[in-house]
């Protein structure tokens, strides 16, 4: 893999010309072109890159809030036929240890959802070869009937493509027919990096980038919204992490669909991508470039679960303004050897101690009332 | 931009002004740093100055630790290492086993060892004497990195010498360096409730520019994040730098963030958390800000954790430690960093940051690449 060398260990105070330029225009207000980014990336320090994100990010949200949801991540299913490189959650079909949630499990773990004054459930899983639409639609349909509160946020894209392609369907129906059941928006999961060079290499199994963002674009003009995600570090280029935040950028301007961008790093453990995770600083470079680049983006999240609470408070100054989810369960990074955890508590802890209030959201980022009572 | 205007809104015109011509930052002028908010602006002053001093350098060297003892007649309330002799856990040993652990270099040629361990109540002086003595024999090449001023002190105090002495007898052993431990924090108040029967500021840094006097140069640290105030962080600061004016020893700065995990002191319960990540970030920006005479600034994986020690090379660091092996210390604390970390990946993590890795001795000398 041909990596750009990694630059911005210069002083601040000694940009180039080229990047004063630039950072003079994002101050104003303005948009910045591929090769204004990639002047950016590849040239500016790391504090110049944080300064002009916290710029973009207090002009879109001046009052001092960071908000996060309380949802919970629950996989309907491990068992998936993709066999992604990255990915050390699944099992094969006929595998050990592979499972599908019965209703009572199911229940049980929306029931906990509540009780710790969760929203939404995050409904996310493998590609189960032998499971037929009309399962996920009495999935979404039971919860539905069964919680009318929660909010069901669910299929990524790759999943909804594989739904398609299995039922002879186009995604705009499949899309319909989990709307009617319940559904009420899209995860951004499984975009991995929208580049298919890159996705032919690591997850040659999974839908091309054009049809994930394919996915998206209906999605949004069918109503629903949705969020987005990167994953990097791993076998992609500094030019493909760049393509892939252009990508969404494209979509979002027809359709304005997104509400968050939420960028985080490939955690190695268990997968069979021999890598060691991307440092922080090469985190925080990205972070503060989506800021700049997305700038038809509300929201970026800082991830607390890949990066831990000390680098997502200071990611705080990085662009994000979101501190993703109190994520009551989480199994993909876990199983990829990853396990911060953080309460409530430690949640709102770690936002005031960086100037700012924490403001429990909903997942279209309507503050929830009444907001949680301090721990 | 980060510029004047920018300064000069967060009320740090002046303090910009002074690190841009490299004149002395003040007592004040650390003050103001720690209480401004925002962190890049502190940040990207201590970079400049990290810059300055050393481009886009990482050092790191190949080292290994080794703690003697965890018995220990001081009892400091931070520290989760320490046992009372007999009680369960306390372990103490052998000269052999000392010998034998730095002998044991697991086909890592490794350049310093860093000895440390508690102020044991009967181990005499002549005995760390002969430890030094022969693993300065075995591994000439080595450098003997080993006992901080509280530990020269205690010796002092079993063997009835002054610790001038203590000092010119290890250095004849084959000591070359001391370690920065035991500084925790000077402020009198404060060091009474931590660890009341270690020795004082004072003390502490009298030995430091006794073994500076003798040639012998030595880190220092601060033990931060417990029940000091941001006043006496810089107050520690402002001690070291005038003590460095004087006797010019200091070869590394490190600060030492409390890990509360298995420690007998209970901090309010605002400062015990997950929230401290910006806190010690600033700590270290502030620190090369202010320590203007000490050349390097490490950035401790094992106490500041692997990604914000990454993070820590941005705000003024300039120094990860390096390959450790087997560290107990901080990892009784608390410390769920791993207990070593290989060549390749200290190596892969400071180019992946964006820095040149440096590979040094103990007196920051790039070390040309071992022969495999």
């Amino acid at each position: 893999m041909s990596q750009h060398p990694v630059a911005g260990t210069q002083s601040p105070f000694m940009e180039a010309e080229a990047v004063r330029t630039i950072a003079a225009h994002v101050l104003s207000g303005g948009r910045i072109d591929r090769a204004g980014a990639e002047t950016l990336y590849h040239e500016a320090s790391l504090h110049t890159l944080a300064h002009l994100a916290h710029a973009v990010r207090l002009r879109r949200h001046p009052e001092p809030v960071v908000t996060y949801v309380a949802d919970r991540n629950i996989n309907y299913s491990n068992i998936c036929v993709c066999a992604c490189r990255f990915c050390a959650f699944y099992r094969a079909p006929g595998a050990e240890g592979g499972y599908v949630l019965s209703r009572e499990e199911l229940a049980r773990k929306i029931d906990e959802t509540l009780a710790l004054g969760g929203t939404q459930i995050l409904l996310q899983g493998g590609h189960h070869p032998d499971l037929p639409l009309h399962f996920y639609e009495d999935m979404i349909g039971w919860i539905r009937a069964t919680y009318p509160a929660i909010h069901i946020h669910a299929f990524s894209p790759p999943e909804i493509v594989f739904f398609a392609e299995k039922e002879h369907l186009t995604i705009g129906e499949v899309i319909e027919r989990l709307r009617a059941a319940g559904l009420d928006s899209i995860p951004g999961g499984g975009a991995e990096i929208l580049v298919d060079e890159v996705r032919t290499k690591v997850s040659p199994n999974k839908c091309s980038a054009e049809l994930w963002l394919a996915v998206m674009e209906e999605a949004h003009y069918q109503g629903l919204r949705t969020t987005a995600t990167m994953m990097f570090g791993h076998e992609e280029t500094h030019a493909h992490r760049l393509d892939h935040l252009f990508a969404v950028r494209d979509v979002q301007d027809r359709t304005g669909g997104f509400t968050a961008f939420i960028p985080w790093t490939f955690q190695p453990a268990n997968t069979a991508i021999d890598r060691d995770p991307e440092p922080a600083p090469a985190y925080l470079r990205l972070l503060a470039l989506s800021r700049i680049v997305l700038d038809n983006i509300d929201n970026i999240q800082a991830s607390w679960v890949t990066m831990g609470p000390h680098v997502a408070q200071l990611a705080l100054f990085y662009g994000a303004n979101d501190f993703g989810s109190l994520m009551i369960e989480e199994n993909v990074v876990a199983a990829a050897g990853v396990s911060f955890s953080l309460s409530r508590g430690e949640i709102h802890k770690i936002i005031r101690a960086a100037g700012f209030t924490p403001v429990q959201r909903t997942m279209d980022y309507t503050p929830v009332v009444p907001q949680p009572v301090e721990a | 931009m980060l510029d004047t205007d920018h300064y000069a809104r967060l009320g740090l015109g002046e303090i910009r002004d002074k690190v841009m011509a490299g004149h002395r930052l003040s007592y004040d002028d650390g003050l103001r740093l720690f209480a401004c908010p925002d962190i890049t602006a502190i940040g990207a002053l201590a970079h400049h100055v990290r810059t300055r001093l050393h481009g886009d350098r990482t050092y790191y060297v190949v080292n290994r630790q080794v703690n003697y003892t965890n018995i220990c007649v001081n009892g400091c309330l931070f520290c989760a290492f320490q046992r009372e002799r007999g009680q369960q856990g306390a372990f103490a040993l052998t000269p052999d086993e000392m010998v034998a652990r730095v002998m044991d270099d697991g086909g890592v040629p490794f350049s310093e060892v860093h000895i440390v361990g508690g102020c044991h109540p009967d181990l005499p002086l002549e005995w760390f004497e002969d430890v030094i003595r022969r693993i300065h024999a075995a591994r000439p090449s080595i450098v003997v990195k080993a006992f901080t001023a509280v530990e020269i002190a205690h010796f002092a105090k079993l063997a009835g010498i002054d610790t001038e002495e203590v000092l010119r007898r290890l250095k004849a052993a084959g000591l070359s360096q001391l370690p920065g431990g035991g500084a925790e924090i000077f402020a009198p108040d404060v060091r009474q409730r931590i660890c009341p029967r270690k020795i004082d500021a004072d003390a502490w840094l009298r030995v430091a520019g006794e073994a500076h006097r003798l040639g012998i140069g030595t880190n220092c640290t601060m033990l931060f994040g417990h029940l000091e105030s941001e006043a006496d962080r810089v107050d520690h600061l402002c001690r070291l730098r005038a003590q460095q004016d004087e006797t010019g020893g200091f070869t590394c700065f490190i600060p030492l963030p409390f890990l509360t995990e298995n420690s007998l002191l209970k901090l309010p319960p605002e400062r015990v958390g997950q929230h401290v990540g910006l806190d010690r970030l600033r700590t270290v920006a502030v620190s090369r800000l202010m320590l203007d005479n000490i050349a390097h600034i490490k950035a401790y994986w094992v106490m500041m954790g692997v990604k914000l020690a990454q993070v820590a090379l941005h705000y003024g660091a300039n120094d990860l430690d390096g390959t450790i092996v087997e560290e107990k210390i901080g990892h009784m604390a608390g410390s769920d960093a791993v207990q070593a970390m290989t060549i390749a990946q200290l190596e892969d993590m400071i180019r992946r940051s964006g820095f040149t890795p440096v590979r040094r001795d103990t007196h920051f000398n790039p070390v040309e690449e071992a022969r495999a």
